[in-house]
Parts: C-alpha cells; sequence; structure tokens
C-alpha cells in the first residue's frame, strides 16, 4: 500500500463528542425513571414508550424519505429522544392512536417542518403533549385506567388545587421515590436527578437550566405560596418541586439544545422564566401544572435571549 | 493555578511520544532550500546569484521594509539555482538553493559552547543584533522579533513574558529546550529584559511539564539569574496563545483588535526565540537553525531534531522511518493550529516548531451534520465569540454582520471545531468570513485615505 498525504485546514483531531452519543446518553439518563414508572404504574409504560419511539422514528424516515426526498436523520437517535420525552408527558394507560397522534404532531409539526434537528423552535415533546392536552383532554388526564390500587386515582397538582379537602398528610418520601400517580416519566424525583447527574457528568447538560428553574420555583413558592388561600402544603417549596412536571421538565425537556440559549446568562434567564411562569399557572392559571406551557413560551423567547445574552468578549 | 479567563479545551497532549528524546544535531544537509519568506510581512530579497559562493550564516535575504525578517546561509557552499519551489502548502515561493561544500562559518560567528552571560548592551544595539539576525517567533507565527521588542514611543513594557507553554498536543521542542538549554534561555531572557527594560519576566509553563519548572527554578536559584519567574500554569488549550497568556499570567486582557500586547504593558516571546536572541546578541550567530519535533504514533521513530533551515522535511521523515503507509496527514506544526503538508520536497522553515504525522483514522473528519445549537463551541471559543453563528454567517456570505459579531478577533485556535458533535467545520467557514472582513475593513481604510 502506498502513502496518500491528504490535507485540510486547521484543527486536525476532533474532540470524539458526536450528536448521536449525546442522544444515546439522554436516552440512558431517562432509563432509571423508565424503570420506577414500570415498576410503579405497570406494564403500559414499556407498551406506551414503545409505541411512543415506533411512531417517532417511524414518522421522521417517511417525512425524510417521502416529503423532503433526503436521506433519513433518524441515525441521529433524537427521534428516539422525543418519542421517550413525548410517552414520559403522558398517562401510562392512554389508547395507543393518540400516542401515534402525538408522534406525528411532535416530530411532523414540532420538529420537520422546520428542517429537523437544531431548527425547530419548540421542543417537539412538548410540540405533541401540548397538542394532545388540548384535542384529547379527557385521556390525557385520565390517571385512573392503568393505575395500581394502592394509588389513587388522580394526581396531586390538580386535587390540592381543586380539592385542597382531599389531601391528607404528603409523604414527602413517597413522592421522591415515586410512589404516586402521575403522567408516565414525572413520578420519581430519585430518578429523575439520577438521569440529571448522569448528563451533567457526561457534560451533556450544564447545571444553569435546571438549577435556576427549580431554584426559581422554590423561592417563589416560599414567597408567594404563603399567600395562597388554599391548601398549607402549597406553600412549601419543597412540594412544588417534587410534584408535577417540574423535575422532568428542568432536567430533561427544558435542557434541549436546539430551543434553549446558547449562553450561561441566557440560560439563567430562561430558567428562571420558566420557573416564574409555572408557578404563575400553577397557582392563579386554569391549569393545576404550568410546565410544559412556561417551557413552550420561553422556548418562544430563546432567539431574543440569544441576540440580547451574547458571551463576553475577550478584552472588553 | 493560573489560567486563561474564558473558553478553552483539554485535548490529550501526547506528549509522551517525543518528550524524553534529547535533542540531537541532525547532520549537515547536502543541500538546503531557503525560502524567502519565512515570516510575517514583507517577503525578503535575495541577495545572491547562481553560482554564488556563501559561508554558513551569511546574510542571503535581505529584509524588505520594517516588517520583514533577515535570510541567513544555514550552510556552506555554493549557490545553485534562485528560483520558485514548491513550499509545503505546494504554492511556489523564491527560494535560493544552496549546496553543500564543508562547513565553512562566517568569521564573526562565536561558535564556542561556553555561555557568554554578560552582556552591557543598550536596548537599541539588542534590537539592532535581534533585526540583523532574521529573528522570528518561533512558537510557529513568525513575526519578527524586532518589531515586536520595539516598544512604541509612550507605551512602557512592565513584564516581558516568555512563552513556555507549547499547548499544542504532541510538540516537544519548547519543552527539550527549556530542559537541555535552560542557562541560554535564561541569558536570553535577560537579553531580552534589556531590550524592552523591564525589572520583569514571567516564564508560563504549563504544569503538564514539571520537570521543565523545576529545572529552571533550580538554575534561576544557583545562577541568580535576577527577576525572572516560573509560573505553572493549569494545563488547558490555546494557553499558549499570546493574548490568554498575557491573561493568565498578568490577570489582564488585551482589547479587541488592532491593540497589541504592549498596551497592557506585556511583551511575549517564546522560548525558543529566546534562545535564538541569545545567540544572535552573545555569539553573534544569526537563526539559521532551530529544535524541531518529529512525532507521530504511526512514525517508526520519534526526534528532537536541531536542525539547519531549508533541511527537506521528507528527508527528516526518514530519518524518523519514512512515512507511514496508507492515508496521512502530514503537519507542520501540532494538529490543533498546525498547517497540512502536500510536498515533502519542501524546506524546513524558521516557524516549523514541529511535524506532526498523522494516521488518516485519527486526523479523519465526521461527515457535517446539522447544528443542534449545544453551545459548545460558544463555551470553548477562548475569545468569547460564537463560533455556530460566524460559520452560518460566513456560509450565508453575510460579511457586514460577521463583522459586527467580531470575526476578526478569531485567532483560528481551532476549540471550535474540536468540539462540535455535528463535525461542522466552524473554523473552516469563519477563516473565510474573516479573512473577507479583513479585505473589506482594509478597503475602506484605504478608500477613507483617498
Amino acid at each position: 500500500m502506498a502513502t496518500r498525504l491528504f490535507a485540510a485546514p486547521s484543527p486536525h483531531l476532533h474532540g470524539g463528542e458526536n450528536t448521536r452519543r449525546i442522544m444515546g446518553d439522554v436516552v440512558l439518563a431517562l432509563l432509571p425513571a423508565l424503570a420506577v414508572s414500570t415498576y410503579v404504574l405497570g406494564w403500559s409504560v414499556l407498551t406506551t414508550t414503545a409505541i411512543a419511539v415506533a411512531g417517532c422514528v417511524a414518522f421522521e424516515y417517511l417525512i425524510c424519505r417521502f416529503l423532503l426526498k433526503r436521506a433519513s436523520t433518524i441515525g441521529d437517535l433524537s427521534a428516539v429522544v422525543t418519542g421517550v420525552l413525548l410517552a414520559f408527558n403522558l398517562p401510562a394507560g392512554i389508547p395507543w392512536w393518540i400516542v401515534l397522534i402525538g408522534s406525528l404532531v411532535a416530530i411532523g409539526i414540532g420538529k420537520m417542518t422546520f428542517g429537523g434537528l437544531g431548527c425547530n423552535p419548540f421542543n417537539p415533546a412538548l410540540t405533541g403533549r401540548i397538542f394532545l392536552l388540548i384535542a384529547y383532554p379527557v385521556q390525557m388526564t385520565d390517571w385512573t385506567t392503568n393505575v395500581p390500587d394502592t394509588l389513587s386515582g388522580s394526581t396531586i397538582l390538580p386535587t390540592i388545587k381543586y380539592q385542597p379537602e382531599l389531601v391528607g398528610e404528603l409523604d414527602f418520601m413517597q413522592m421522591f421515590g415515586g410512589n404516586m400517580n402521575g403522567s408516565m416519566g414525572e413520578i420519581s424525583a430519585l430518578a429523575l436527578i439520577l438521569g440529571g447527574l448522569y448528563l451533567l457528568w457526561r457534560r451533556v447538560i450544564s447545571w444553569h437550566i435546571p438549577v435556576s428553574i427549580l431554584a426559581t420555583m422554590a423561592i417563589f413558592a416560599a414567597i408567594v405560596g404563603a399567600g395562597y388561600g388554599g391548601s398549607t402544603i402549597y406553600e412549601l417549596p419543597l412540594f412544588h418541586i417534587l410534584a408535577g412536571g417540574a423535575l422532568l421538565g428542568a432536567i430533561f425537556m427544558a435542557t434541549d439544545y436546539s430551543t434553549s440559549p446558547m449562553t450561561h446568562k441566557g440560560m439563567i434567564i430562561y430558567g428562571v422564566g420558566i420557573g416564574i411562569i409555572t408557578m404563575v399557572i400553577r397557582l392563579w392559571g386554569a391549569y393545576p401544572e404550568g410546565m410544559s406551557f412556561a417551557i413552550f413560551i420561553m422556548n418562544a423567547v430563546t432567539p431574543l435571549i440569544n441576540k440580547y445574552c451574547r458571551p463576553k468578549r475577550f478584552g472588553c | 493555578m493560573r489560567t486563561f479567563p474564558i473558553g478553552g479545551i483539554h485535548p490529550s497532549d501526547n506528549k509522551e511520544w517525543s518528550k524524553d528524546k534529547a535533542i540531537e544535531v541532525l547532520g549537515l544537509p547536502d543541500e538546503v532550500k531557503v525560502t524567502m519568506i519565512q515570516h510575517i510581512g514583507a517577503p525578503s530579497t535575495p541577495i545572491v546569484a547562481k553560482g554564488d559562493k556563501v559561508l554558513t550564516g551569511q546574510l542571503i535575504g535581505q529584509a524588505t521594509g520594517f516588517v520583514s525578517a533577515n535570510i541567513h546561509a544555514p550552510i556552506s557552499g555554493t549557490v545553485t539555482s534562485v528560483d520558485a519551489y514548491p513550499n509545503g502548502q505546494g504554492q511556489r515561493r523564491i527560494m535560493v538553493v544552496i549546496k553543500r561544500e564543508g562547513d565553512e562559518w562566517m568569521e564573526d560567528i562565536d561558535r564556542t559552547p561556553e555561555l557568554k552571560r554578560e552582556c552591557e548592551l543598550t536596548s537599541e544595539e539588542i534590537i539592532a543584533k535581534v533585526r540583523n539576525a532574521g529573528i522570528v517567533g518561533l512558537g510557529g507565527a513568525q513575526f519578527p522579533t524586532h518589531v515586536k521588542l520595539s516598544v512604541p514611543d509612550g507605551q512602557k513594557a512592565e513584564v516581558l513574558i516568555i512563552n513556555g507553554v507549547e499547548c499544542e498536543p504532541y510538540l516537544t521542542s519548547d519543552y527539550r529546550n527549556m530542559l537541555e538549554r535552560a542557562e541560554m534561555l535564561l541569558t536570553g531572557v535577560e537579553i531580552l529584559m534589556r531590550a524592552v527594560k523591564v525589572e520583569r519576566a514571567v516564564i508560563g509553563v504549563e504544569n503538564n511539564k514539571p520537570d521543565a519548572i523545576a529545572h529552571l527554578r533550580d538554575i534561576i536559584a544557583r545562577d541568580n539569574y535576577a527577576g525572572i519567574e516560573v509560573m505553572p500554569l493549569k494545563l488547558r488549550y490555546p494557553q499558549g496563545g499570546e493574548k490568554q497568556l498575557i491573561a493568565a499570567v498578568t490577570g489582564r486582557q488585551v482589547a479587541p483588535p488592532p491593540a497589541l500586547p504592549i498596551s497592557v504593558g506585556a511583551v511575549v516571546c517564546n522560548v525558543s526565540t529566546a534562545i535564538a536572541v541569545y545567540e544572535a546578541v552573545q555569539k553573534n550567530k544569526p537563526l539559521i537553525e532551530r529544535v524541531v519535533t518529529i512525532t507521530g504514533k504511526a512514525l517508526g521513530s520519534t526526534h528532537n531534531f536541531l536542525a539547519r533551515m531549508g533541511t527537506c522535511v521528507g528527508d527528516i521523515i526518514n530519518l524518523a522511518g519514512g512515512l507511514p503507509e496508507g492515508d496521512v496527514k502530514l503537519l507542520n506544526g501540532g494538529p490543533m493550529m498546525g498547517r497540512s503538508v502536500v510536498d515533502i520536497t519542501a524546506p524546513l522553515i524558521k516557524g516549523c516548531s514541529g511535524i506532526t504525522v498523522l494516521s488518516g483514522a485519527e486526523a479523519a473528519r465526521g461527515k457535517e451534520m446539522a447544528c443542534i445549537k449545544c453551545g459548545k463551541c460558544v463555551a470553548a471559543c477562548p475569545m468569547g465569540l460564537e463560533p455556530y453563528l460566524l460559520s452560518k454567517l460566513a456560509k450565508l456570505q453575510k460579511w457586514d454582520m460577521a463583522e459586527e459579531h467580531n470575526t476578526i478577533d478569531c485567532i483560528e485556535c481551532g476549540c471550535c471545531s474540536y468540539t462540535c458533535p455535528s463535525y461542522v467545520p466552524l473554523l473552516d467557514y469563519i477563516r473565510i468570513g474573516k479573512q473577507t472582513v479583513m479585505t473589506n475593513i482594509r478597503a475602506r481604510a484605504n478608500a477613507n485615505k483617498k
């Protein structure tokens, strides 16, 4: 074999990071939450997740090949992440065809209409969830279909908001571990935090977005929750962090690269915004949970944040 | 431990391949090709013609103007040709070809090995000697050293910073110089301190070279080199960048272009350059040789050679077992900022601190995918720029916007391309944008003059 010299401009080395590995890491980080959900809520968690993932990957493949007529991009695994996250935002026993519609909206409208990965202004999984929440409000809030007898048929946020008298003593350890009802992926704080720590360790995400969201929610709850007329639990910062989709949203949804700011300063503004909007919706809005809307709204503000939060220029 | 304020990456340094190889004096080449452009600035003018006899150290290329550098014969013999030959990148450049006859040196060059420490020359005299000797930055930039040392009127240097960082992976020539030629280096630093009239010099060395740090400190204490301090720096690329090093050592940031290091009172010089300054000032020896690292995982052997300028790169590689088979990337310099060499008949030049050989697999570029806006390039940029944006603006040919976003601040360190998980060749695009913007700025300045 002969020697062939080839040329290219510098740099001549690459750090080895790639999109596929990053997406793979996110999927890996979501596995503990999937395991806890399956344990608590039953096997339907796995089938629903499988349907969502299969739907997202299939729709991305079909849209690439037959509508856009270009090479398929499913190899980057981002559609898998979208599928898992979408499933995590659904009640476990939701009919399979609703899951497929959600996948189509997430990938079709949320992602591919804008040009695919990196071009979408809104988190695709959230786009799918919000569509389903508006289109199928009954099924999306029906927590009774698959739930074991030990758990209540409702989730904690609506109960505490609309029927606070039904809420007795809350066991924060149960909320932390995951022994409560809710969307598939949001029930175990412990599993989500484990996943988050893994992503931090792998440097897939930085602390700025999750910490600023959760800190804002906690501070908001401590200050404003005290003046709220409902249950006293509502005042507890810890309750707001453990209930609903706070952790799933803060660690996995809000940190989506394409739809969150680029600089650390921007990330903190974005996180604080999400925290405030979530709490405003939870305390005074029409919905018991506001995480997805808050992220969605701040996704829309991200380009503006990027425009005004530039990195600090060297020497200035 | 100190380091520069923003950005940066941690590539594996790969210095173990050549760091323990002592400097070997390379046998004299039978022929050299001496390029008339081995510096930033105007090409030098050849002052010899075919058939002329030259001595080692004789001036053969005259600097053209202030920002330019003299060029001297690296060997003695007969000029066989003054013509255009390909450089490493395959571009044809005027070169003086000398066929060697013996080893006859210019008489005024002191070839004794004894260290000559006393220097009573004034700043102007030192700078004149540096200028005559054709010394340029040996870290790779090839900027004429006498220009750097000429502190403009009204400005004052406060500290001399000696760059012993060698943050490029693989390269070890500065490291070997610090270990093996510490006395020459420190005397060179004393001379440079006289030249820029400062009482304090700091040698910045990254902490992956603890033996070099300890050795320099020992010699400083043993031989009383007053005012010279060795500062260990936290391992981080591109710490050897001039602005990064100044920020790491002094905590002060040089303002964006056109501001120069002297605006924060700093003058920066590479360790190998300081040794060349010592030889020029104390021994009358012009810059005709340098230490060059020959390294790479795929090479038969690795070396740190003391080689004459103009030596054929291919001959040097043959001494390391020749190029490996298959796809090979040959670099003048290290893998982060070095330039691809495509013609191995090209000569060794002043700025070549190393010849790095990368296998095809090691240097392979991934297939470019869509930017996922992860922000890793923004976090890695040591100049506080937004590489993803600058690259996109260049792609879209939005030159005005690229200028607004300070594309000319880019130091081309390559951190952005290195970190990009989508294999976007960010720096390739940014370079195009930067060059176009610089051309536009110059055109505007010229139009304003008229």
